[in-house]
Formats: C-alpha cells, structure tokens, sequence
C-alpha cells in the first residue's frame, strides 16, 4: 500500500481503538489485529505522533505491581474521526472513477 | 531470550542516541512483553513476538532526526574538569577554526548542488519565455508584411518550446537525484556518528 495512505489510515485506525475507551499498546495491537497488522515499532512512531499533534493524551497509571501507558483520545482526535469519515466519501468516488478507467480499458 | 537480556541488547545497539528517548523506548518494549506474560505466553515466546533486537534498533534510528543524535553527541557525558576548560579555550582557536571549516565545507557542497539545479531550472524558464516572446514578436512582424521573417521567428519560437518540454525531463531528473544524494548524505553523517559509539 502506498506509504502516505497507509499513514493516514494507521492514525485513524489507532484513535479509533482509543476513541471508546482508554487503551494500552498491546491492547491496540490485539484489536487492530483482525484488520490490520501493526508491528510495536510502527505503533510506537503512530501513537508519539499523534501525542505531538495533540489528538491523544498519554498517562501512567500503575498495574499489577508495574507501570502502564494508558493513551485516552482528545476532542482534536474525535474530530480526526470525523474528518477522516468525510473524506472517506470523496476517497470513495475516486476509487469508483478508478475501476471505471479499468473497465473501459477492457 | 529472556525479557532482561532483550533489553540490555536493545539498550547496547542504541547506544549512542539520545538517552531519554532510548529510555521511553525501552519502557515500551518491556511493557509489550509484561503484557504478552500477562496474557499467558511464556517469557521466551512474549519476547520473540515484539521482533528482533536488530530490526528494532534500525527502525529507531531511522526514526530519530538527525540534529537529534549530534546533539547528543555534542552534550558531555560528564562534568568538565578545569583543565580541560582551560584546555578547550586555549586550543579555542585551532579546533574552532577547524569546526568552521568542516561546516563551511558541508555547506558549499550543498550550496553548489542546489545552485545547479536552481540554474538549470533557470534555462528551462529563460527558455520558456524567450519561446513565447519569439512567438508573439514573430506573429507582430507577420502582421507589419515582413511575413518571412514572422514564419522564421514564430518557427524558432516552436522550436524552443519542443526543446523546453525536453529540458523539463532533464532537470526534473537531476532535482531528484540531488535530493536522492542529500538524503543519503544525511543518512551516512548518522551512520557515522553512532559507528563511532559502539566502536
């Protein structure tokens, strides 16, 4: 897949795990898992990125005798969603001119 | 691999990078693998599922910027002593001549390559416009009745234009392959810099 694409939709994909309830690394891993595959490192670079453009919150809060990392989504992050569905739209209308391309080529 | 020899690998590779970055790092690989324990993998297993100690360590130094690491490396990894203070300023102006002409030599380099590249989009433009103005004085004198000349100018106008559109391929090519070239230029400074700390 096309590195910028798939940079925008692991952002979209990881504050979407975040976006209903507070999460921690392994969890997102384990529930982006069925849609896509996301190494620690990749997950790592996605989640400081999205700390600096402030569309997360990172806090540490302790579990089982360790610390943790909980990441909780901000409102700039809620409304990323939003945009992101939004564009989805017009991503959707450039696909079917796309496949239409390749069928009159047929 | 246990969790603690993973750690203490991965902590050696990064030597030579900023420490409180590598040390978030670190907290997030172990996190990772507590969690995988958790989960009920065995240690061996929760470890070999994060990935490599090599794959990881290039991935993060590809990620850290470059000023980053010479930042790290200018930063003194301990109080000086006054000697050497006295050292430093009195060698003040051998090393310090010496630094400026190690960046004055970088600079140039790059000084130079952009300036090819700005030149020869400059002939593209020079091009471009010498085409159009040929074109138009062209059909100006084609409509005083010097028609030869007119069919002469506006020929050489086309000509200019068919020679541009070569030129655009041309200097697209070089602007990319200057900016392939910088880019690995970077790359191999970095390289440098932490060879130099493992070394």
């Amino acid at each position: 897949m096309d590195i910028q694409l798939k940079r925008g939709l692991l952002d979209v994909c990881v504050l979407a795990a975040i976006k209903n309830q507070d999460s921690y690394g392994y969890k997102i891993i384990k529930d982006l898992k069925p849609y896509i595959e996301l190494s620690e490192s990749t997950l790592y670079t996605i989640l400081k990125r999205l700390e600096t453009a402030d569309m997360l919150t990172v806090r540490t809060a302790e579990h089982g005798g360790r610390l943790r990392k909980y990441y909780h989504i901000t409102d700039e992050g809620i409304r990323r969603i939003e945009e992101f569905k939004a564009e989805w739209n017009e991503i959707l209308s450039i696909y079917q001119f796309v496949t239409k391309e390749d069928n009159g080529n047929d | 691999m246990t969790k603690i020899k993973f750690l203490l690998e991965l902590h050696e590779k990064l030597s030579g990078l900023p420490q409180d970055e590598v040390e978030e790092r670190l907290n997030f690989y172990s996190e990772m693998i507590e969690d995988r324990i958790e989960e009920g993998l065995s240690e061996e297993e929760a470890v070999s599922a994060v990935g490599s100690v090599d794959e990881i360590a290039a991935q993060i130094t590809a990620d850290i910027p470059l000023v980053k690491i010479a930042k790290e490396k200018i930063k003194p990894k301990r109080q000086l002593k006054a000697w050497e203070i006295v050292l430093l300023v009195l060698g003040s102006p051998i090393w310090f001549s010496l630094l400026v002409a190690v960046f004055s030599v970088i600079l140039s380099l790059y000084v130079s390559l952009w300036a090819v590249i700005i030149s020869l989009w400059a002939v593209f433009v020079s091009v471009i416009a010498c085409a159009f103005g040929v074109i138009v004085s062209g059909i100006g004198f084609a409509i005083i009745d010097k028609v030869l000349t007119g069919i002469a100018m506006i020929g050489a106008g086309i000509v200019c234009i068919g020679l541009s559109i070569f030129l655009f391929f041309g200097c697209k090519a070089v602007t990319n392959g200057t900016l392939l070239l910088t880019k690995k230029t970077a790359q191999g400074i970095k390289k440098l810099f932490i060879k130099k700390e493992e070394a």
